[in-house]
């Protein structure tokens, strides 16, 4: 168990619930098309939330595709994680003092910046930790063991969270590889390996304090699996019911990771039906004043693009706006 | 003849070939069971078997590499990259290993791969989905690039790529997968390799353009007939290797050219067409070759894609600079 005050558990529980609504709302938006591509997470609001309470906001993140709850929890405003969807530069203008990187698209590339942020805090003697994260799927990429091969041998202060869902897109676990878990391939890389129930937030925010402990005070990288599942499909134009059984999915349910927390809460007297819906209310009012934020934020234009380009704009692209 | 989209001719094209020579193998990611994200292979691993068609780890590097080791083997892989932004992953195994393979071993060894990918913009698809990399494939030696722009294509085209011992490049415009359905050949259709398709004769300017780009260089063909400007519109089909006789007999014909192409403007299939024309057609031209691209920047998923891309209006500004110079 971690050492969490009551404020803090509730805390953990009001991210859950907020992370969750905010889902629910952006597959809405998906579809009105007032978002672009938007990867689900409900599900895993356990690893999401939990990995990135038990850090310190000087910790830094290196999100895949799916972690925008990881970047919002840790100070990147809910706007601009609308905007990256929709397509707009300003979603990747990460404010000052927040640390993070943007969404990464290609699998595995994240899991190489990481190891990099990592030395950098080594070489500055900073006792911060980097986190990153990836799937499955992504365990299987080359940059997956290089990175970790990387921070074993240079022994960095770097934490590899892989949340295991189970499917990379349709392919399910058993075809990507035929390891015991993916917690045994840190033992090739010579860093601490831990396997971990993600359905359990607790569990995660144990497991993730330990790593960091562990990294801060020069011990090295941990690979860190946690079990999950995504009840979502992969994206909102996937359909799951080609790969994945509703027995499946339905018994994943039962493990929800808000479903068990707030149980335990409201045992505790620390939560109640009131607050979920307190909390759900309040998100949605959240989702809706960031998502108009987004769409009232000043437009990208071609000639802007161009500019964004190099610090100064070389001749050959400034003669190429006069087109737009 | 049936009806079908591009997907539709693809995957038949795909299932001739398995059907006729069982070298021929299938694999990438979530191609399998399921038929691939946009179900271009459905049905094909039911029909010939998970040792045929087969879903593979999430690694694009050992995707390709995968084709390389049964190449030399005697297989006929066709290995789909999910999209084209991680062909980047697989760019060693691809443009070295593959498309080198033949030269290192001095004939002794060849790669008779296809690698197929969807590319292209206009879907407002997630970032890294939808470039246009022909680019950096046409400046690789040893790889033959093929990009239709129509279903009938798609599957003339894949088949002779299937059948052919070099490697090829085999890029699918995602805007054009659903696009519009079209007369499909039964059976063993191929159009070869390298014959490009005159798609609309004229006598004023040579438009030329590959993939969706034919589609916008009619609609702006149609717009300059408004105005009695009769363009010649040629679909190249391959860019490697690339029909110059088609492109200088037309320009022979109408002495003025302009190239379309979505990818950004310097250094592409543009800049490479016009070099040729230079080369061979050069004192039948009575005015420059210009090119309508995308401008040099990182395509803009999404939001102001359709600001970005050529369009009607672009080309037919510039057919009317070419015109009156
Ligand atoms: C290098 C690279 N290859 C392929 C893809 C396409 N793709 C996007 S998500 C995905 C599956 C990822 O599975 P996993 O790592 O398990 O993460 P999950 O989606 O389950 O969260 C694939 C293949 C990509 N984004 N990047
Ligand atoms: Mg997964």
């Amino acid at each position: 168990m971690p050492n969490l005050t009551d404020e803090q558990l509730k805390e953990v529980m009001y991210r859950m619930v907020f992370t969750r609504t905010w889902d629910d709302r952006a597959v809405n938006l998906g579809r009105q098309g007032r978002l672009g591509f938007y990867a689900p997470v409900s599900g895993q609001e356990g690893t999401m939330v939990g990995s990135e309470y038990a850090l310190t906001k000087e910790d830094f993140v290196c999100p895949g595709y799916r972690d925008m709850p990881q970047l919002v929890w840790h100070g990147l405003p809910l706007y601009q994680a609308f905007l990256y969807s929709r397509g707009h530069q300003h979603g990747g203008q990460i404010p000052e003092g927040v640390n993070v990187l943007m969404p990464q698209i290609i699998i595995g590339a994240q899991i190489l910046h990481a190891t990099g942020v990592a030395m950098g805090f080594k070489l500055k003697n900073e006792k911060r930790v980097a986190i990153t994260y990836t799937g499955d799927g992504g365990s299987s990429e080359g940059d997956f063991y290089e990175g970790m091969n990387f921070a074993g041998s240079f022994k960095l202060p770097v934490i590899y969270f892989v949340q295991n869902n189970g499917y990379a897109i349709t392919t399910p676990f058993a075809k990507q590889t035929a390891a015991q878990s993916i917690a045994h391939k840190a033992l090739a890389a010579g860093i601490r390996g831990v396997k971990i129930d993600g359905m359990d937030v607790l569990a995660v925010i144990s497991a993730v304090q330990e790593a960091a402990e562990i990294a801060r005070e020069g011990g090295g990288a941990t690979l860190i699996e946690a079990v999950t599942y995504r009840f979502r499909p992969h994206s909102m134009s996937d359909d799951a019911t080609k790969y994945r059984t509703k027995e499946e999915e339905q018994e994943w349910t039962l493990r929800d990771p808000l479903v068990r927390f707030g149980k335990y809460l409201e045992s505790k007297g620390l939560w109640s039906e009131e607050d979920t819906a307190r909390v759900k209310e309040e998100a949605k009012a959240a989702v809706n004043e960031h998502i108009k934020k987004a769409e009232q934020t000043e437009k990208m234009t071609v000639a802007g693009l161009i500019d964004s380009m190099f610090e100064t704009t070389p001749p050959h692209l400034e003669e190429q706006k006069a087109d737009f | 003849m049936a009806q079908m989209n591009m997907i539709e001719a693809i995957k038949d094209a795909l299932r001739v070939e398995l059907k006729r020579d069982p070298g021929v193998l299938l694999f990438g990611e979530d191609v399998g069971k399921v038929g691939g994200v946009f179900r271009a292979t459905e049905g094909l691993q039911a029909e010939f078997g998970e040792q045929r068609v087969f879903d593979t780890p999430l690694a694009e590097s050992a995707i390709g590499g995968l084709a390389v080791g049964l190449a030399t083997q005697g297989f006929r892989p066709i290995a789909e990259i999910q999209f084209v932004g991680f062909i980047y992953e697989a760019l060693d195994q691809m443009f070295v290993q593959a498309a080198r393979l033949r030269y290192r071993s001095g004939g002794r060894y060849n790669a008779p791969i296809v690698f197929r990918t969807p590319f292209g913009g206009g879907v407002k698809a997630a970032e890294l989905h939808t470039d246009s990399l022909e680019g950096l494939a046409i400046q690789t030696p040893g790889i033959k690039v093929v990009v239709p722009s129509n279903p009938a294509d798609a599957k003339g085209l894949m088949i002779s790529a299937i059948r052919d011992n070099d490697p090829v490049f085999f890029m699918e415009h995602l805007n054009l997968y659903r696009a519009f359905k079209d007369e499909v050949p039964e059976g063993e259709y191929t159009v070869p390799l390298g014959k490009a398709n005159v798609v609309r004769e004229g006598k004023d300017i040579t438009i030329i353009a590959y993939g969706l780009m034919v589609h916008t260089a009619i609609k702006a063909a149609d717009e300059l007939a408004k105005n009695g400007v009769s363009a010649e519109v040629i679909d190249l089909r391959t860019l490697v290797p690339l029909d110059i006789d088609t492109i200088v007999a037309s320009i022979q014909k109408t002495n003025r050219a302009i190239v379309v192409q979505e990818a950004q403007k310097t250094s592409g299939a543009a800049a490479e067409i016009i070099a040729q024309i230079n080369e061979k057609a050069i004192l039948h031209l009575e005015a420059p070759v210009l090119r309508v691209a995308g401008p040099d920047t990182v395509y803009p998923f999404a939001l102001i894609e359709d600001a970005w891309l050529p369009t009607p209006a672009r080309i037919v500004k510039a057919a009317n600079q070419t015109l009156q110079f």
